[in-house]
């Protein structure tokens, strides 16, 4: 950041904290960026000629006497087609060691959408994976995000997903990602062929927490750029929001703020919703859609992170470990996509919603029988056949390593009912039944 | 001459102002920076202080920028054209903004300046009027709108001269008024009310007696709501809370809904911009959009406006209950608004409560819900405010103080529980833990007897009773196993499996099953009961849960035909033949 001849320096700071410094100064606007010793830093709080600055970088090592520029702009981010396969850092800056981008300046964090301008999503994100396109659809304009403790393969999942889904482009926002993940994305999407289409924001865990702060509104704000500008499909992966979460909690304890649940701040709902609603169909065809992946401690979704998380999302994924096959599935249970109903029997074959359904409940009596099966219970008939449909279920549907179509998930869906089950136990609307029963 | 002030301290959308004059709490005022005027509302005042909370983004807002005080607080306007209008938080018509985005300090009139109605006169030249008195009405959307006295207008009236029928436009002079000094007032279509004031124009508020249909079977029959009833639906995310409040709100027997989106998804939003304006509303044929109006203040829209949303939609509500109509109010969620509290109580730096919560959440919920009633107006119609309020507990915890707060306000609670939306059992309303404290009013029981027959409420009691057997029995053979109890255990478990799944489970995406009207509700229930009445024969327990699976599925195929179609009837001979094949006579 080069400074300008005619700015003033300040160099009377009055206060430091570790993420946080105070200095006399005027003509300054809330949220404005300033340099500091060279480091990047956001006003926060303006009180008479006070103001308070958040030192990106942390505060190790600046002096009283540092060099303070304010730049007169809040954060931004240079769009233009150039910005496609490139990778950058949470300032925006390029780190892969090309040049730097030329293009229209944008402040980060934008305005919403009007909500009476945003279109109803309705095009279907085929991944091939029936435990999240049978059960919990995707839909473009969605925001989803991956429930997953942290020895789960949420990042192999996320980038399969990212390359099935045939989107236009594909931004990669990176938070206190380890370099080993960072290079595992970088490799598979070049493997893929795909780099021209991946954008990539990325603050590792060698980068000061605080910097993670920009890295969603980086994200999206070139995610809107090609949206809008551009109509293309972009698919925004943001990996790891609760690592994005722990930032804000460091801002706003170095603020004395009084901390609400699990020591988050009061605000965590709305600094996340700002986010997550980005996710948009556009009425002139462009759509972003994000899928994060939120990691829990313990499996423990009552956590404010992972809550909060839930009430904005538009549904959630959980992968589990099902030791009767030995194979990562997704959870039918916990796993949800609010916006599957439009698409599921409308994009998809009417049967899929009751198919479905029903697979999810005999997937539960399964479950209970097993309960009886460890409690020493004799097992009906019924249980019995509950438990063999379950092993075929999880191994050919849910298991993340399927990758076929929805049609063939809903055969396969009808097979295994008519393998194990009577008509009466399936209980589903008769004019299905009769047409996709399947022929002895 | 107005109070203006200036800029001293800005943290976040909390922003210090110096003041020149006096300020009043909850006054609004503009910021101006840069060219927009952002707009706040006065939360504190100390000394030449006034803290004000903006409606806006402050970005880029500087120390010493001009700001003027409104010399009002936060209104909103009322007249005819307010339905099938999509405002936000602060009753901007969010559809005369420009561009795809939201723009800062874009506000926008909330009614149509230009369009002409037609005025028919109510009152006449003489008539002694007051305030909320109906002067006149005009069609709106197939709707009587009665053109009122306005609420401010505290002293009573005479009528002095009254425009004949015909055209007009909402600003024109509608009628001239001369009060006991014999002052002259001029009367518009269009008027003026401070949102977190209650509108009182009315006689009297009587306890709530008249059921509110809403084709939901878990409501109407089992923990039925009121017209001018309280409700609230708590649950954790995922359960099912905006389907079945959008359920409610496309079915309700109401004449006006509005919806206050509050805090929450667009995407839900946008699902009823898109679905409302093709529904037909069941009640008159005409389009669901046509009664419905939907204030929308998103999760990602301004904090501050959240907090103010309720209060709009609250006073719209007022205002169509005084013109006699049957509203429907639905929030989603007030966790939300109480969230928008904490934010700011917490830059206030006020001592916190419970959770951060601000020490008087309680007392600012219970405000907000004694707002809703049945109302007896001042010319002898009736008028309503149903409520109905979700809730999002922080992990699904009943025990935090939003949930806690709400169930001391509200009469109707529909727990929305986790372990029943896993098993797909829609909606997930926990029958046991929900209660309606309709269901003990007299008033309300005599009322059904009218409508429905004497011995319906006892019916439901018994209904909970064999709900909860059914729970306890299920532990039981948890415990013990399946052989371990008697077969009578099984046959117990199975009758409330059956009232489970064919009156509570409800398809709410199925043409036919999503609405039940409440004669079609008493069929079925009564069915059912006779059915749970019935002895039948058993050998062992396997037979139980097959044979039971049976009546269920035939009950369910009747649930998704046309009642009292061949269909239905086709299923309603197989399923007495399928009674009769074990029945003990």
């Amino acid at each position: 950041m080069a400074t300008k001849a005619f700015q003033k320096i300040y160099t009377k700071i009055t206060a430091i904290t570790k993420a946080t410094i105070t200095l006399k100064a005027d003509g300054v606007g809330y949220d404005e960026l300033a340099t500091v010793n060279g480091r990047l830093a956001q006003v926060v709080k303006m009180m008479r000629d006070d103001v308070t600055l958040q030192v990106f970088g942390g505060t190790d090592g600046i002096p009283t006497n540092a060099e303070v520029t304010f730049l007169g702009k809040s954060p931004t981010l240079k769009v233009s087609d150039q910005l496609a396969g490139r990778f950058f850092n949470a300032f925006g800056d390029p780190i892969d060691g090309g040049p730097a981008i030329e293009g229209s300046e944008v402040a980060i964090g934008g305005p919403s959408v009007n909500p009476v301008r945003r279109k109803q999503p309705s095009e279907l994100i085929a991944t091939g994976i029936a435990g999240i396109d049978l059960n919990n659809t995707l839909v473009s304009g969605q925001k989803i995000p991956f429930f997953a403790d942290p020895d789960q393969p949420f990042n192999q999942v996320m980038a399969n997903v990212a390359l099935r889904a045939k989107a236009d482009k594909i931004i990669l926002g990176g938070m206190g990602l380890t370099n080993d993940d960072y290079l595992y994305f970088r490799n598979v999407f070049e493997n893929a062929g795909a780099l021209n289409r991946i954008i990539s924001f990325v603050n590792t865990t060698e980068n000061p927490p605080v910097e993670r702060l920009l890295v969603p509104d980086m994200s999206l704000t070139a995610a809107e750029y090609f949206a809008v500008e551009k109509n293309e499909n972009v698919l925004v992966l943001l990996t790891d929001m609760t690592l994005y979460a722990d930032a804000l909690s460091i801002v706003s304890n170095r603020m004395d703020q009084i901390p609400s649940k699990d020591s988050m701040p009061g605000s965590l709902y709305s600094d996340l919703a700002k986010i997550y609603e980005k996710a948009v169909q556009f009425p002139e065809g462009g759509s972003i859609t994000i899928i994060a992946v939120t990691t829990l401690a313990g499996g423990d979704i009552t956590h404010a992170i992972p809550d909060n998380t839930g009430y904005i999302t538009e549904g959630q994924l959980f992968l589990r470990k099902d030791s009767d096959i030995g194979k990562v599935i997704v959870d039918p249970f916990r796993s949800l996509s609010r916006l599957k109903q439009l698409v599921a029997g409308k994009k998809t074959r009417e049967d899929h919603p009751p198919v479905m359904n029903t697979a999810v409940r005999l997937f539960a009596d399964a479950a209970n029988a097993k309960t009886k099966m460890e409690n020493g219970f004799d097992l009906s008939d019924y249980d019995e056949r509950t438990l063999a449909f379950a092993k075929e279920y999880s191994n050919d549907l849910l298991a993340i390593d399927v990758n076929i179509n929805t049609t063939e998930m809903l055969d396969k869906g009808w097979d295994l009912f008519g393998r194990h089950f009577t008509k009466d136990e399936v209980a589903i609307k008769q004019e299905m039944v009769d047409k996709y029963w399947p022929k002895a | 001459m107005s109070t203006k002030g200036i800029v001293r301290g800005i943290i976040a959308n909390l922003v210090i102002v110096e003041a020149d004059g006096p300020v009043s709490q909850n006054e609004i005022c503009y910021l101006h920076t840069g060219g927009t005027k952002l707009m706040a509302e006065v939360i504190k005042v100390t000394g030449k202080d006034a803290y004000v909370q903006v409606f806006e983004s402050t970005r880029g807002l500087k120390i010493n920028d001009t700001v003027i005080f409104d010399g009002h607080m936060l209104e909103v306007t009322l007249g005819p054209g307010i339905l099938s209008r999509n405002y936000d938080g602060l009753q901007n018509d969010l559809d005369k903004m420009d561009g795809v985005f939201l723009q800062r300090g874009d506000y926008t009139y909330p009614l149509d300046n230009d369009k002409l109605w037609d005025f028919k006169p109510l009152a006449k030249v003489g008539d002694s009027v007051q305030a909320a008195s109906w002067l006149g009405e005009v069609d709106e959307n197939g709707q009587p709108h009665k053109i009122m006295v306005p609420f401010v207008m505290e002293e009573s009236y005479t009528v002095k001269t009254l425009v004949a029928a015909g055209q007009y436009r909402i600003h024109d002079t509608i009628a001239e008024v001369e009060d006991g000094q014999g002052k002259m007032h001029t009367i518009t279509m269009v008027q003026k009310w401070p949102v977190k004031k209650a509108i009182k124009a009315y006689k009297e508020k009587p306890r709530p007696f008249k059921l509110l249909e809403t084709g939901v079977r878990i409501i109407d029959t089992i923990n039925p709501i009121v017209e001018g009833g309280t409700g609230f639906i708590p649950g954790p995310f995922g359960t099912g809370k905006t389907v079945l409040q959008h359920a409610i709100s496309k079915q309700a027997e109401a004449d006006i809904v509005i919806i206050a989106a509050c805090g929450e998804r667009a995407n839900e939003v946008v699902e009823i911009f898109t679905e409302f304006p093709e529904l037909d509303d069941p009640h008159t044929g005409r389009k669901l959009m046509e009664r419905t109006t939907i204030i929308a203040n998103t999760s990602n829209m301004p904090v501050a406006s959240r907090e103010a949303s309720v209060y709009t939609a609250m006073t719209i509500g007022e205002y169509y209950r005084s013109q006699g109509l049957r509203v429907l109010l639905m929030a989603d969620s007030t966790s939300r608004w109480a969230q928008a509290l904490r934010e700011m109580s917490n830059r206030l730096e006020e001592l916190p409560g419970q959770d951060a919560f601000p020490m008087d959440l309680s007392a600012i919920i219970a405000n907000f819900y004694a707002r809703a009633g049945y109302v007896y107006l001042n010319s002898g119609d009736v008028g309503s405010i149903t409520f109905i309020g979700t809730v999002s507990p922080a992990g699904g915890n009943l025990k935090e103080p939003v949930t806690e707060s709400t169930k001391k306000a509200a009469r109707c609670f529909y727990a929305l529980q986790q372990s029943r939306a896993d098993s797909k059992r829609y909606p997930a309303v926990n029958p046991i833990d929900s209660y309606s404290k309709y269901l003990e009013y007299p008033e309300f029981e005599s009322y059904i007897q009218d409508r429905i027959g004497d011995g319906w409420i006892p019916m439901i009691n018994e209904v909970k009773i064999i709900l909860q057997r059914g729970l306890e029995v299920s532990e039981q053979i948890n415990i013990l196993g399946d052989d371990g109890v008697p077969v009578d255990y099984h046959v117990t478990f199975m009758k409330s499996e059956m009232i489970d799944f064919v009156i509570l489970q409800q398809d709410a995406f199925d043409a036919i099953d999503m609405m039940t009207p409440i004669q079609r509700q008493e069929y079925m229930l009564n069915k059912v009961m006779d059915i749970v009445h019935t002895d039948f024969k058993f050998d062992s327990f396997t037979e139980v849960s097959v044979y039971f699976k049976r009546l269920i599925n035939v009950m369910r195929q009747m649930n998704y035909s046309e009642f009292e179609s061949d269909k239905f009837k086709n299923f309603e001979k197989e399923l007495s033949d399928l009674i009769a094949e074990r029945a003990v006579s």
